[in-house]
């Protein structure tokens, strides 16, 4: 078996890995190496070819395939090695790393560290059981795209989108673009798990209805899909009697959902946060395992492009911090704990002594969307370090933050973060 | 077309009789309706093979199970097809009425000769299955029951077949049977009319249709359902043995078992139906069966999440609950596999014997010497993930598709699927990969892999990727290329859903 | 003086905007949370505008398909028009990101751009 030696491997050429890999060949790391699975660069990226990526981190609006394009452009002028069509099969825990491509057949890659980087899944129509027939025409959205974007075919004539996540909302006007009745999009909750403005432009503008707490409760067809029963769910998201209607179509696309893709990481012992379903990780995006970092939708996944590139940008700095021996073991942990109105926060602990940088980043999601909150970041010592109001917050839309370095000190041991309706003054 | 032997139905049965028969000097055809070889109910069933310990013995069924359990190791072995047996089983009771039933059970056990069975303690019970629920207070414990992925058993069996000269026709359905002076011509189909000199009818949930084409009948076979969870491998370690739970008044015989390939499976109600094409899955049952069975046995196991797929079988019932195997009784070349209902997935080999008597009963002119050059075995299909490192670098040097990883789930190259395309019984859809190769079985489900599998078929079959489907007939998966469906102009509005 | 409620999609804050207008006099603009949405404000509610983003057939590329977008928004009503064009474009390869593969789309003033290079496969 092959084998070879590098100081960095980063597992997933999306955005993520190229991010992170550029920021470590820029913090002074040598030999890098980004194994890819598919045959070219870019992640789902690729088939992404609607616009609204690099608002924030480029300032301009760009598609999917331009924002990956800067990226791809930057490594292939840079020496950080590429390896396509190549998938990472197992990481031992004694740093090595076996691949399989059709050139090199099984191989293995021996490193310092090595970033995840390898994006997410979408939840599948099993894991959600809805019941009826299994005939053909039912996909995830994600599968669509994929079929429209990269391949030029076109799933069905007549769809129904079960899922109001952006990537359902989207293909809801793509499909549209092409000449397919896009009937509606049904959603579970009480409101809309996408985007507003995917709402906006997506469906408003093409007359496609949004139906919120609504369920599909059967499918029809043998071969091929030919239609499905919707009826409208309670409070407690059962289907409520007597509500149902049926809507023929001949394709029903799913978005529900996306699941960071951790079977490596889980498998190499990476302790999984059951919320975020990715690694557990510091601020430096570094996972219970001191030489694996992981950033982007492996971690947890993200509603913008931008914000897993800074994200990556973090784990190739740690990486190279580490590989070049600049930084000291993780000093000072303090745990990062949020109260019930909280779904996650990332990251999940941070190093009291580790200053390089001036602020703390912080992803989060809320369980429930509410309006005029604030959100007051504690400490141990029940000391207020934050308090921020927000005025509308929902489970679809990432809420960030930033918390100065000097709030935390040496004494610190855990911080709460906690949102909550404001009280009347 | 002209043939022998002709079988209808292409399930763990029909692909039996033909295994046997093919050790014959005998020209066989397999028809089967659907676009791949177990479609119907040997497809979706609790994939176990039954020791027998819980049958009566007395039935036909028992005494085929109870035969077909002293054979299946060997055959299994011949075939290259993965077989955990023994495995063993535990029925789990919560009253002390359980326990008497158990007490029975056991009786009938020894009785049909199963060795090794012994009644558990509470203790004991759940130092061997320690995720139970606490409450559980008694156990049946079975040394002898096993598991089998019966679609690559079945695929074993017919590929034997063809390997020994057999025909598979796939996508042919049965229409009519043609008879001349009370004996069998042969039948007609949507592929035209195949001339036959015996006919062995082994269309499951259609064998009473089939022999009814014949002669008038006695029996009536009507749809059983059942509906299954199947869980993610990572829950595949919540248990050790196949696990029954004592029949109750809201449910009889339900199992929470492993799979071959590391999930769990757990099933299954019996709903009594007319319609035999009905294979919905119902919320009501599913939560039923969750509630009384899965969440009762294993509180664990979640509703949702990570159950992959949920499914419906549909056991052939016949009116006497037992297998009816015989010879149509007015007409002669007919032999009827009827009613073969579970443990139809067990007895299969011990009921190609009793049919290759019964058509030799029929003194039909069929030549009976054994195959000068027959082949008992075939060679099972490569399967990477089974592979030490370099005996894949081996094969991965000679054919360079074994590096290409199609499927990230379940690390499937294309490669194995080319190979799963033109195997002797070949896979010509994406189901038909998914079960032979397993691309698609995994977490996604298809979502990465659906459309490099698709690309696949398309390009080795020769066929347009409008014309690749998820299941043979018209299951198209795809509609329409880029650009070429008619726009919605102006005020040409098409129909929405209305709120 | 009416209302008219406009949702932003300039970014995804997806800030709700107010505005105050007589007849198709745009009065006041409020609630935006940047430039942006007070621009996007101003065409929605006179000439609402979008960018389209689709695909592109190209002869002999690695991707049977080009994606590409409208280097400015296009008139709302003009999406079917300019999708119609498209689809009967077919273009050699290879292409470059930036690419313009035809200027003034369906009479809109706005040239259509590819966003990804396609190499050229034999
Ligand atoms: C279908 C879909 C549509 C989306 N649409 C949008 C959108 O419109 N806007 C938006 O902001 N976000 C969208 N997202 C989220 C999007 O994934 C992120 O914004 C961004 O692409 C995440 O970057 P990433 O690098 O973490 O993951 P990805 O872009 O998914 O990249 C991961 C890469 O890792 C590779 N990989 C995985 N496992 C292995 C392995 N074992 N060996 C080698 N390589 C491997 C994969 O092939 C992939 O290229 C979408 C996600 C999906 C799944
Ligand atoms: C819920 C359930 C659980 C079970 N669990 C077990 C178990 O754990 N162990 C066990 O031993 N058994 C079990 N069984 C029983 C077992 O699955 C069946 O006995 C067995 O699969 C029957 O096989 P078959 O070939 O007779 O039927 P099928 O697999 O249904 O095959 C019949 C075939 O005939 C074809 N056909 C029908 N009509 C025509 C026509 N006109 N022309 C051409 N082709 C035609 C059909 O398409 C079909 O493929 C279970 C059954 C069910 C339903
Ligand atoms: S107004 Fe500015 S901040 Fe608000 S949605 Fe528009 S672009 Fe975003």
């Amino acid at each position: 078996m092959k084998k070879l030696e590098y100081d960095l491997v980063v597992i997933g050429g999306g955005p993520a890995g190229l991010a992170a890999a550029l920021e470590a060949r820029k913090n002074g790391v040598k030999k890098i190496l980004i194994c890819e699975r598919a045959p070219y660069l870019g992640g789902i990226l690729q088939q992404c070819i609607h616009n609204g990526f690099g608002l924030q981190y480029f300032k301009e609006e760009l598609t999917g395939p331009e924002y990956a394009s800067r990226f791809i452009d930057a490594v292939e002028q840079s020496d950080i090695d590429v390896k396509l069509g190549t998938m990472v099969m197992e990481i031992l825990e004694d740093k090595k790393i076996i691949s399989v491509n059709r050139e090199d057949g099984m191989f293995e890659i021996g490193t310092k560290a090595l970033i995840l980087a390898m994006g997410c899944r979408e939840r599948t129509r099993g894991a959600i059981t809805i019941p009826g027939s299994r005939p053909a025409g039912i996909m995830t959205a994600g599968t669509a795209q994929s079929y429209v974007n990269l391949e030029g075919l076109i799933p069905g004539k007549e769809v129904v989108i079960l899922g109001s996540g952006d990537i359902g909302l989207i293909m809801a006007r793509r499909l549209t673009l092409e000449g397919v009745n896009v009937k509606g999009v049904i959603e579970l909750m009480p409101y809309s798990t996408g985007l507003i403005r995917n709402k906006v432009q997506c469906l408003d503008d093409f007359n496609i209805p949004l139906l919120l707490s609504h369920s599909i409760v059967e499918v029809h067809g043998k071969d091929r899909l030919e239609g499905v029963t919707i009826a409208r769910v309670d409070q407690k998201l059962k289907p409520i009697h007597g509500t149902e209607q049926y809507i023929s179509c001949d394709t029903l696309l799913l978005s529900v959902g996306l699941i960071p893709e951790n079977e490596l990481s889980s498998k190499l012992g990476c302790e999984i946060d059951t919320v975020t379903r990715g690694p557990v990780v510091n601020e430096k995006r570094i996972t219970n395992i001191p030489w694996v970092f992981a950033c982007g939708n492996v971690l947890h996944v993200h509603d913008l492009v931008d914000n897993v590139t800074q994200e990556a940008e973090i784990a190739g700095r740690a990486a190279a911090d580490l590989i070049n021996q600049a930084a000291a073991e993780v000093e000072k942990d303090v745990v990062i704990r949020h109260d019930q109105n909280i779904g996650y926060v990332v990251p999940q602990h941070i190093d009291a002594l580790n200053n390089k940088e001036k602020t703390v980043k912080f992803f989060l999601r809320v369980k429930n969307p509410d309006e005029h909150v604030r959100l007051v970041v504690k400490d141990n010592f029940d000391q207020v370090l934050l308090n921020l109001k927000k005025t509308i917050v929902e489970p679809g839309t990432m809420v960030t933050f930033n918390l100065p370095r000097e709030l935390v000190t040496k004494d610190t041991s855990s911080i709460s973060i906690s949102i909550a309706r404001e009280q009347a003054e | 077309m002209k043939t022998e032997v002709l079988i209808i139905g292409g399930g763990v049965i029909g692909a039996s009789i033909a295994h046997q028969l093919a050790k014959y000097n005998l020209d066989i055809i397999l028809v089967e309706k659907a676009s791949d070889v177990c479609m119907g109910t040997s497809k979706a069933n609790s994939a176990m093979i039954h020791s027998g310990f819980n049958i009566d013995g007395g039935t036909l069924k028992g005494k085929l199970a109870l035969a077909a359990n002293k054979v299946v190791k060997q055959l299994c072995q011949d075939l290259d097809v993965d077989l955990v047996k023994p495995l063993g089983s535990i029925t789990v009771g919560f009253e002390e009425s359980d326990l008497e039933k158990m007490k029975k059970t056991m009786e009938n056990g020894i009785k049909n000769g199963i060795q090794g069975m012994r009644l558990l303690d509470q203790q004991e019970l759940h130092e061997m299955e320690p995720h139970l629920n606490p409450e559980a207070k008694y156990g049946l414990f079975e040394p002898e029951t096993g598991i089998i992925n019966p679609f690559e058993y079945t695929v074993a069996l017919a590929e034997n077949a063809v390997i020994n000269g057999a025909k598979v026709m796939l996508d042919t359905e049965v229409l009519d049977i043609m008879i001349e002076n009370k004996t069998v011509k042969g039948v007609k189909t949507n592929k035209g009319n195949i001339e036959a000199k015996v006919i062995i009818n082994a269309a499951g949930l259609y064998a009473d249709k089939i022999a009814a084409m014949v002669e008038d009948i006695d029996f009536e076979i009507k749809p059983r359902k059942g509906q299954y969870f199947l869980y993610d491998k990572k829950w595949g370690n919540i248990l050790t043995y196949t696990i029954y739970s004592a029949p109750t008044k809201v449910s009889k015989g339900m199992i929470v078992v492993p799979t071959i390939d590391g999930n769990i499976l757990a099933g299954s109600n019996a709903e009594a139906l007319e319609d035999k094409t009905d294979l919905r899955t119902t919320a009501e049952a599913l939560d039923q069966i969750y509630t009384s069975t899965i969440s009762h046995l294993f509180p664990e196991l979640p509703r949702m999440g990570d159950v992959i797929t949920t499914f419906t079988g549909l056991r052939a019932a016949s009116s006497n609950e037992d297998f009816i195997i015989e010879a149509a009784k007015t007409v002669k070349g007919m032999i009827n596999v009827a009613g073969i209902q579970s443990p139809g997935l067990t007895s299969a080999p011990a009921i190609a014997v009793m049919v290759e008597e019964l058509v030799r009963a029929q003194n039909l002119e069929l030549d009976f010497t054994p195959k000068a050059n027959y082949e008992k075995g075939r060679k099972a299909p490569v399967m990477l993930a089974e592979l030490s490192y370099d005996e894949r670098n081996a094969l991965i040097e000679k054919e360079p598709a074994y590096g290409e990883i199609i499927c990230r789930c379940e690390s499937i190259s294309k490669g194995e699927i080319n190979d799963a395309i033109h195997r002797p019984v070949p896979a010509t859809n994406m189901d038909a990969i998914k079960r032979r190769v397993r691309a698609g079985m995994g977490r996604c489900q298809g979502g990465f892999c659906g459309p490099k599998v698709l690309d696949i078929l398309s390009r080795e079959l020769n066929i347009s990727p409008l014309e690749v489907t998820q299941k043979g007939n018209a299951s198209f998966v795809l509609a329409a290329r880029n650009k070429e469906l008619p726009l919605a102009e102006g005020d040409q509005k098409n129909e929405k859903i209305r709120i | 003086m009416e209302v008219t409620k406009l949702v932003c999609i300039g970014c995804p804050n997806g800030c709700g905007l107010t505005v105050e207008h007589s007849g198709k006099t745009i009065e006041k603009i409020s609630d935006y949370g940047c430039k942006i949405g007070l621009e996007y404000a101003k065409n929605e509610f006179t000439e609402p505008k979008r960018i389209i983003t689709t695909t592109v057939r190209v002869k002999a590329g690695d991707l049977p398909f080009v994606p590409v977008k409208t280097k400015d928004p296009v008139n709302k009503e003009k999406i079917f028009v300019v999708m119609k064009e498209i689809s009967e474009l077919e273009i050699e390869s290879p292409v470059h990101v930036g690419d313009v593969i035809r200027s003034n789309i369906a009479g809109t003033g706005v040239d259509l751009v590819c966003t990804r290079n396609i190499k050229k496969v034999s």
